[in-house]
């Protein structure tokens, strides 16, 4: 690898182990941590975001609502989802949160993925898309836990949020850390996003926020995204955020035990075959079959009447 | 005499008398759907194991791979119905066939004198026709719902996800199949040129298919000449 920040420590349908050798120390492991208490739902990332990645989605319709667009597309990678809650004591709260992939450490789609290094996972945590070697299957969004990976209907390609993997490996933060104007998005080594994230949750508590907490869910081996909720014991009031995501059990079978038992089955169905006409042999018709078969047509017990002979 | 391809035209006495086992059209069909079978499963499984991934170089890389399959697939299935519609009646099983199956030790070690008569088709047979309706049957509908081009947006993700590890399982479960059925042609000679050609030898009849043979013989009086 060029890029010490690019080693690729996870490689989708790879059996093998990546070039391990090197243990980078320190700054490797990286995150990006949305505080949703902070944000004021002015999408300036969603618009930092199409900036530097080049992306123009199509303009949409207005449903009445300020979420825009109204789901994630293959050319919008980030998006403020809107939440109206009433709580229990009867005030409305306005929860708003910056969705997107996750970056978890056990990526759900590279499981999934059926082509050798259309989804790689490097040493810093990101989870990147290769979309020149994606074949266009879709296996990435049955796997991914988090509903993110989108399909081009002009490519056929599969698309998420690269956390700026580009910007990233030159020492860059991603472009809406760059450009969030509250600082409701932070970004560093992961360690340190779960301590800044560790000071803010003391001060949402101190303000009465006590179930205020760190989204970083562990079914998934953790992940580089995380949030700061005011309500982290329900996640799902934030426009359905998983409480306990992780890879499904269906996915884990079929992209998991299912595969090395089916081959292994497969050939010995064939190996056993192949034995079987090694050790018993062929089953021939010879002359005696010939002749009998010949009597039984002379015979008048195989008249059209049918009857054996 | 067990000849395997006999020229056409031959004057070998042997060979004048043959019975038709499978017509022209049913050789056709046969084929399509086992060429179509063979594709798929090749561009299946190189989509299932990453062992598996370089068969996708076979279809001109993984993207076509991926747009060929569902179309080959589909071809299979049509292909197939036409096939076994007109053999449901031949492939029921009657109590001979489960005495049948119960002396598989028999079977399988080349004791077919043993064995309760035989149909046109035998236990074995209808095992394996039944298993490819079977599987058929689930590969069509999960087939459409991880067919990401065109169908898999109208189904919620779970439902994808159950699809394609369903599609896969019976998919598995369809290529066992076709391994036993490809060997057992291997393994009873005679049976491969029953459709390639179509035929085959009385001796042949009488010895693995022998109430069909009896049956054949009561409608045509007499084995027929080679109709093709």
């Amino acid at each position: 690898m060029a890029l010490q920040s690019l080693d690729i420590i996870q490689r989708s349908a790879t059996t093998l182990p990546e070039p391990e050798i090197r243990i980078p120390v320190g700054t490797h492991d990286v995150a990006k941590l949305i505080d949703t208490t902070k944000c004021i739902g002015c999408k300036a990332c969603q618009v930092a975001c199409m900036e530097w990645n080049d992306l123009r989605d199509d303009v949409g319709t207005n449903i009445g609502q300020y979420q825009n667009p109204h789901d994630l597309t293959s050319s919008s990678w980030t998006l403020m989802r809107f939440a109206e809650v009433e709580s229990p004591k009867g005030d409305l709260e306005w929860l708003i949160r910056k969705d997107g992939c996750m970056h978890c450490a056990d990526p759900g789609c590279l499981k999934a993925c059926p082509s050798p290094g259309a989804i790689v996972q490097y040493a810093n945590g990101i989870v990147d898309f290769h979309e020149e070697n994606c074949i266009g299957c879709g296996y990435c969004v049955a796997g991914c836990p988090f509903d993110i990976p989108r399909i081009s209907k002009k490519d056929h390609k599969a698309y998420k949020c690269t956390l700026c993997s580009d910007r990233v490996a030159v020492g860059l933060e991603p472009a809406c850390i760059k450009t969030c104007p509250t600082g409701a998005l932070v970004f560093g080594t992961k360690a340190d996003m779960k301590q800044h994230a560790a000071e803010r949750i003391e001060d949402l508590k101190s303000r009465g926020f006590q179930n205020a907490g760190l989204y970083d869910p562990q079914g998934v081996g953790g992940t580089h995204v995380m949030y700061v909720l005011h309500h982290a014991d329900q996640p799902e009031l934030y426009s359905g955020l998983a409480k306990d995501p992780r890879i499904s059990p269906t996915v884990r079978a079929w992209k998991g035990f299912a595969k090395p038992l089916a081959l292994a089955a497969m050939a010995f169905t064939a190996i056993a075959g192949f034995f079987h006409y090694i050790r018993v042999g062929p089953d021939e018709t010879d002359d005696h079959d010939e002749a009998a078969a010949q009597e039984a047509t002379r015979k008048p017990g195989v008249s059209p009447e049918g009857k054996a002979p | 005499m067990n000849n395997d391809a006999p020229r056409p035209g031959t004057s070998d006495p042997q060979h004048r008398a043959t019975i038709v086992r499978y017509t022209k059209n049913e050789r056709t069909n046969h084929w399509l759907v086992a060429g179509a079978f063979v594709l798929a499963a090749l561009s299946g499984l190189a989509m299932f194991h990453p062992a598996l991934f370089g068969l996708s170089g076979l279809f001109g890389g993984g993207s076509w791979t991926r747009i060929l399959h569902p179309f080959i697939g589909l071809f299979m299935v049509v292909a197939f119905i036409f096939y076994a519609a007109g053999k449901a009646a031949d492939n029921r099983m009657q109590p001979r066939d489960w005495q049948w199956l119960r002396q598989y030790r028999d079977v399988i070690s080349n004791r077919e004198e043993r064995l309760p008569e035989v149909g046109r088709y035998n236990a074995g047979q209808k095992l394996v026709y039944f298993a490819v309706i079977i599987c058929l049957v689930v590969l069509l509908p999960t087939g459409f719902v991880i067919w990401r081009a065109y169908f898999s947006q109208y189904f919620p993700i779970p439902v994808i996800r159950l699809g394609a590890f369903l599609h896969a399982l019976f998919a598995f479960g369809l290529i066992c199949t076709i391994i036993v059925h490809i060997y057992a042609a291997i393994w009873v000679k005679g049976s491969i040129r029953a459709m390639t050609r179509g035929t085959v030898t009385p001796g042949w009849a009488w010895k693995h298919h022998r109430a069909w043979f009896r049956e054949t013989m009561t409608h045509a009086e007499s084995s027929r000449p080679r109709s093709d």
